[in-house]
C-alpha cells in the first residue's frame, strides 16, 4: 500500500530534483507516444532534444532557441511575480499582443523618419501597452473583486480581434498591394530590434529578459515588495497581518507581468516577426505559463525552464519535419511536461511510504 | 469500576528523530474517568491516536475487554466503541447539525429519525440541540455538544476527549462535566486529556501522568494538588508568574463606540466596544473565542480598518492607519491563529521574524531587507524565549505549536511595544511555557507597557489581570478589577451557560 506522508519541512533536495525528473518522464512517456504513433521512440527524442544543440545544422538552430526563448522568459518571470502571490494573470497573450501594437503603432506613424529616439519610444510604449491591459483586469479585481482569471483570459479574444481590426485596416501596409499585414519593420532601420551580435540570435529581446531575471531575483529574495509577495502566497491572512496591501499587490503585480508581456510583444513585431499581422501571435503568452511553473517561479528556474521549452519547441518543429511528427504530437509532448511536473510537485512536500500490508 | 475495559501495555511509537511514546503502560476500567496529562510534546496526543486507530504503534499491545485490540483505522476502533471528540471540530459551517452528524456515521439513517435520535440523546444528556440549524450559527460549546452527540450516537464504551473545556464559559463547563458523570455512572469509560488541573480533580478517578514519551507516574486527582500534578509533568519545580506592583501610568490605548462588521461570513460583529488602557495595566479580555475576538485584535492590529477617532493611541486617532504603520507607532498585536496568521507555515523563523520585525527592528532600508539582521533578530527571539528548534532556518511549520507560540509572543515582546495585543498567547501551550510567556507579559507591563490579553483560560486572565472584561457576542464589558473577582461573576459577565441545562437525571433513569 502506498501512503504519504506529509513532510516536517519542504524538501530542498526534491525541490531541485522534480524538475529533472520531470524531463526525465515526459521523455520515457513522450517517447511511448511517439512509439505508438509509428516513430521511432529514441530517434524522436534525439531529434528533439540533441539536434538543436548539437546536431549538423545546429549553427542555424542555437540563435533560434535564443529567438523562441526570450519572449517566453520575459512573460514568464511577469507572470511567476504574480503566481507566488497567488494573482493569476493567464491573459499575457493578450498584453503581448497590445505592446506589439502600440509600439509598432509608434513606428509606423513616424514611418519613415529616421531617428536614434524611436526604438527607445517602442519600448517605452511596448511596455505601456501591456501595462494597460493587464491593469484592466487588475482594477477590477481591486475595486470590484472580480475574478482575474477570467478577465484576463477573455481580453485575449478582444486583443486579438483588436489585431486583426488593425493589420487589416489602420496598420495595413499602404504599398502591400492589398495583402493584410503591416510594413515590414525589419525595413526600418530605426526601429528594427536588430542583433546585438550579428548571428547570434542575440537581439534587445535576449538582453531584456536577462535583465527581467536579475531583476525579479534581486526583487523576491532582498526586497519588502518581494517579500510581501511570497507571503501573500504562502500565507493571505499572515500578509495582511504583516500590513501587506492586498489591492497595491494586484496592481503591481498584474502591472509588471502586463508590462514585461508587453515588451516580449514589442520585440517580437520589431524583430522576428517584423510586421503586425493576423497570425502575429503564436501562443507565446499561454506557454510562458508553463514555463513559469517549469521553472519553479524561480527566476533562474525560469531561465532554464525557457531554454527547455525552447528546445522543445524548436527540435519539435525539426521533428515534424524530419520524422514526420504530427504537431498536435509535440503539443501532447509539451503539455506531458507540465503534467508531470505538477504530479511530481508532490515530493516536495510529502515522502512515499511503501507500506507492506499485515505489519503493525 | 473493578473491571478493566482497556488495558495497555508497553506502547511504543517512534517518529524519526523523536520518540513519542516509550513503553507506555496503564489500564482503563469500566465507567472509569481517566486523566491523561503531560506537557505538549509528552506524547498524549501520539497515545491516543493509537487508541483510536489513527497511529499504529510500533510495538506493544493493546487489550480490551479481554480480547486483543489493535485497530486500523479509527472506524475499526469505532465499531469496537471506541468514540473521540477532538480539540478541533470537524465540522462543516454551511451544514446543519443532523447532516453533519451524518456526515460521520457509517450508514446514516433517514435523516427524519435522525433528527428524532440527536433530540433524544440531547435531552438525555442535558445538551439541548436543535438537529435543522446550521453550524456556523452555532457558539463554540454548542458545536462541542454536535461533537459528542455525534460520538454518544454510536453508544460508546470510550469516550476519548481532547482538551474539550477550553471553549467553555465555567457554567457550561460544569454541566459537561455533569454530563461525563452521568455517562460514567452508565459504565462509559472516559479518558479526559486536559492541562486544567483544578478540572482533573474535579472530575478523575486516576490520572496517568505523561513525560517526554514515558509513564512517569500515576495519581488519584483528588488526593493530589494541582502544583503537585504540574510539578509531576514539568519533573521539576514550576516558576509560578509572579508581579512586582508597577505604576499605572497614563492612557495608552483607547477604543471609544468602535462598531464594525466582522470581514468573515460567520464572525461575529463589533458592537459599540469602549475600553481604555492604562500604561503599565493588563487588561483580560475573557469570553469564548468567537464573540468577536479574532475581530476586536483585528481592529486593533489594523488589519480591520474604523473610523479614525474609534481606535486612539496616546490620544492620536490611529482608526484608519495599517499594520506597519501602527508598529511604527508602537501598538504591536499577537494574534490567536499561529500558523497562517501570526506566522507563514513554510517560510523559515528567520523570514517569520522580518514578518512583523521590519519597521520596529530597521530590518529593512529603502524597501532593501537585511537577512543578516533578520537572522540576528530571529535568534535572539529563539535564545530570549528558550524556542525549541534547530536553527532560525527552519520552517514555522517545523515546531511545536507551544515553540511557535514562545517565537510569536517573543517577536513582539522583544520590540519593545507601547502596546501589546495577544490573543490566547498560551492556547496549546505546555504549562512551563504558559508560565514563561505570562512572565513575560507581565514583565512588559512593568515596564511600562500596556497589554490587552484576550483569552478564554479564565486562570490566565486572573493571574495576569489589573482589570477584567468579558466579550461576547461582539459587546464588551465595562472593565472591573479582577482582585477579588469570583467564578461566578465572572461567568455571569460572559452570558452565563447560554441555555445549557444540568442532565435530566429523571429521563436518564427512565432509560436505565
Amino acid at each position: 500500500m502506498i501512503k504519504l506522508e506529509r513532510r516536517r519541512q519542504p524538501s530542498q533536495a526534491w525541490s531541485y530534483a522534480t524538475p529533472a525528473l520531470a524531463v526525465v518522464a515526459t521523455m520515457f512517456f513522450g517517447g511511448l507516444l511517439f512509439a505508438a504513433l509509428g516513430k521511432n521512440p529514441v530517434e524522436a527524442i534525439r531529434t528533439i532534444f540533441w539536434e538543436p544543440l548539437f546536431g549538423e545544422f545546429a549553427f542555424y538552430y542555437r540563435p533560434q532557441l535564443l529567438v523562441k526563448g526570450a519572449p517566453l522568459v520575459l512573460i514568464a518571470i511577469g507572470l511567476s511575480l504574480g503566481f507566488r502571490a497567488g494573482i493569476w494573470n493567464i491573459g499575457a497573450e493578450g498584453q503581448y499582443i497590445m505592446g506589439a501594437l502600440a509600439s509598432a503603432g509608434v513606428a509606423l506613424a513616424l514611418y519613415p523618419l529616421e531617428a536614434w529616439w524611436i526604438f527607445p519610444a517602442m519600448i517605452i510604449a511596448g511596455a505601456l501597452g501591456g501595462f494597460i491591459w493587464g491593469m484592466i483586469p487588475a482594477i477590477l479585481k481591486a475595486r470590484f473583486g472580480t475574478n482575474e482569471i477570467l478577465v484576463s483570459l477573455m481580453l485575449v479574444y478582444v486583443a486579438e480581434q483588436f489585431l486583426a481590426s488593425m493589420s487589416l485596416g489602420l496598420m495595413k501596409n499602404p504599398e502591400g498591394m492589398g495583402f493584410p499585414g503591416s510594413r515590414n519593420l525589419q525595413q526600418y532601420p530605426s526601429a528594427f530590434n536588430s542583433e546585438v551580435i550579428t548571428n547570434s540570435g542575440i537581439h534587445y529581446g535576449v538582453v531584456a529578459a536577462l535583465i527581467a531575471v536579475i531583476f525579479a531575483y534581486v526583487l523576491l529574495s532582498r526586497h519588502m515588495l518581494g517579500f510581501q509577495i511570497r507571503l501573500t502566497g504562502e500565507a493571505p491572512r499572515a500578509a495582511r497581518f504583516a500590513g501587506v496591501e492586498p489591492a497595491r499587490l494586484i496592481l503591481f503585480c498584474l502591472g509588471v507581468s502586463g508590462a514585461l508581456a508587453g515588451l516580449a510583444g514589442m520585440f517580437e513585431v520589431s524583430g522576428p516577426s517584423g510586421q503586425v499581422s493576423i497570425d502575429f501571435n503564436a501562443g507565446y503568452g499561454f506557454t510562458a505559463i508553463i514555463v513559469a511553473f517549469l521553472g519553479r517561479l524561480h527566476p533562474v528556474g525560469i531561465l532554464l525552464a525557457g531554454a527547455l521549452m525552447a528546445l522543445t519547441y524548436i527540435g519539435g518543429e525539426i521533428a515534424q519535419g524530419n520524422l514526420g511528427l504530427p504537431s498536435a504530437a509535440i503539443q501532447v509532448f509539451q503539455g506531458m511536461l507540465l503534467f508531470f511536473l505538477l504530479a511530481l510537485d508532490l515530493l516536495t512536500n510529502f515522502r512515499i511510504r511503501f507500506a507492506v500490508r499485515g505489519t503493525a | 469500576m473493578t473491571e478493566t475495559l482497556l488495558k495497555i501495555e508497553r506502547l511504543t511509537k517512534a517518529y524519526p528523530g523523536v520518540v513519542a511514546n516509550d513503553n507506555v503502560s496503564f489500564d482503563i476500567g469500566v465507567g472509569e474517568v481517566h486523566a491523561l496529562l503531560g506537557e505538549n510534546g509528552a506524547g498524549k496526543s501520539t497515545l491516543v491516536k493509537m487508541i483510536y486507530g489513527l497511529v499504529k504503534p510500533d510495538s506493544g499491545t493493546m487489550t480490551l475487554r479481554g480480547t486483543p485490540f489493535a485497530p486500523a483505522e479509527p472506524r475499526a476502533a469505532r465499531a469496537d466503541g471506541i468514540a473521540m471528540v477532538f480539540q478541533h471540530f470537524s465540522l462543516f459551517e454551511a451544514l446543519t447539525v443532523a447532516e453533519n452528524v451524518a456526515l460521520g456515521m457509517e450508514d446514516p439513517p433517514q435523516m427524519r429519525d435522525l433528527a428524532r435520535r440527536i433530540t433524544e440523546v440531547s435531552e438525555a444528556y442535558g445538551l439541548p440541540l436543535d438537529p435543522s440549524r446550521i453550524v456556523g450559527d452555532l457558539s463554540a460549546g454548542e458545536r462541542q455538544r454536535v461533537e459528542i452527540i455525534r460520538c454518544l450516537l454510536q453508544d460508546p464504551k470510550l469516550l476519548i476527549m481532547d482538551e474539550p473545556t477550553s471553549v467553555l464559559t465555567p457554567q457550561e463547563v460544569e454541566i459537561l462535566f455533569q454530563t461525563l458523570r452521568k455517562l460514567s455512572s452508565e459504565g462509559t469509560a472516559i479518558l479526559y486529556i486536559s492541562h486544567k488541573l483544578e478540572e482533573i480533580r474535579a472530575l478523575c478517578d486516576n490520572a496517568t501522568i505523561l513525560r517526554l514519551g514515558k509513564n512517569v507516574g500515576t495519581c488519584v486527582p483528588r488526593d493530589t494538588t494541582a502544583k503537585e500534578m504540574a510539578e509531576l509533568m514539568v519533573g521539576g519545580t514550576l516558576q509560578i508568574p509572579t508581579r512586582k506592583p508597577g505604576e499605572v501610568g497614563e492612557i495608552a490605548m483607547e477604543i471609544s463606540g468602535l462598531s464594525v462588521p466582522s470581514p468573515s461570513e460567520f464572525g461575529t460583529s463589533l458592537k459599540d466596544v469602549s475600553i481604555q488602557v492604562r500604561a503599565g495595566e493588563i487588561l483580560g479580555v475573557g469570553g469564548v473565542a468567537g464573540n468577536g475576538q479574532d475581530e476586536l485584535l483585528g481592529v486593533l492590529s489594523g488589519e480591520i480598518l474604523s473610523a479614525p477617532d474609534a481606535v486612539q493611541l496616546h490620544g492620536q486617532p490611529v482608526g484608519r492607519l495599517g499594520p506597519v504603520a501602527r508598529r511604527r507607532l508602537g501598538l504591536l498585536a499577537a494574534p490567536e491563529e499561529r500558523l497562517g496568521h501570526a506566522a507563514a507555515p513554510n517560510m523559515s523563523l528567520t523570514e517569520n521574524a522580518l514578518l512583523t520585525g521590519a519597521v520596529r527592528e530597521g530590518l529593512e532600508r529603502n524597501g532593501f531587507l537585511s537577512w543578516p539582521k533578520a537572522k540576528t533578530f530571529a535568534e535572539r527571539i529563539i535564545e530570549t524565549f528558550d524556542v525549541r528548534t534547530p536553527g532560525p532556518e527552519n520552517a514555522a511549520r517545523s515546531l511545536s505549536g507551544g515553540n511557535l507560540q514562545k517565537f510569536v509572543i517573543g517577536r513582539e515582546v522583544l520590540q519593545r511595544p507601547e502596546v501589546l495585543v495577544v490573543n490566547q498567547p498560551t492556547w496549546g501551550v505546555d504549562a512551563s511555557a504558559a508560565a514563561a510567556i505570562r512572565q513575560a507579559l507581565l514583565d512588559l507591563a512593568q515596564k511600562g507597557t500596556a497589554v490587552i490579553c484576550i483569552s478564554q483560560d479564565l486562570d490566565e486572565l486572573m493571574e495576569i489581570s489589573d482589570n477584567f472584561a468579558a466579550l461576547t457576542e461582539g459587546r464588551l464589558s465595562p472593565p472591573r478589577a479582577a482582585a477579588g473577582l469570583t467564578v461566578e461573576q465572572i461567568g455571569l459577565m460572559l452570558g452565563g451557560a447560554h441555555g445549557m441545562e444540568v442532565a435530566h437525571i429523571d429521563t436518564a433513569e427512565a432509560r436505565t
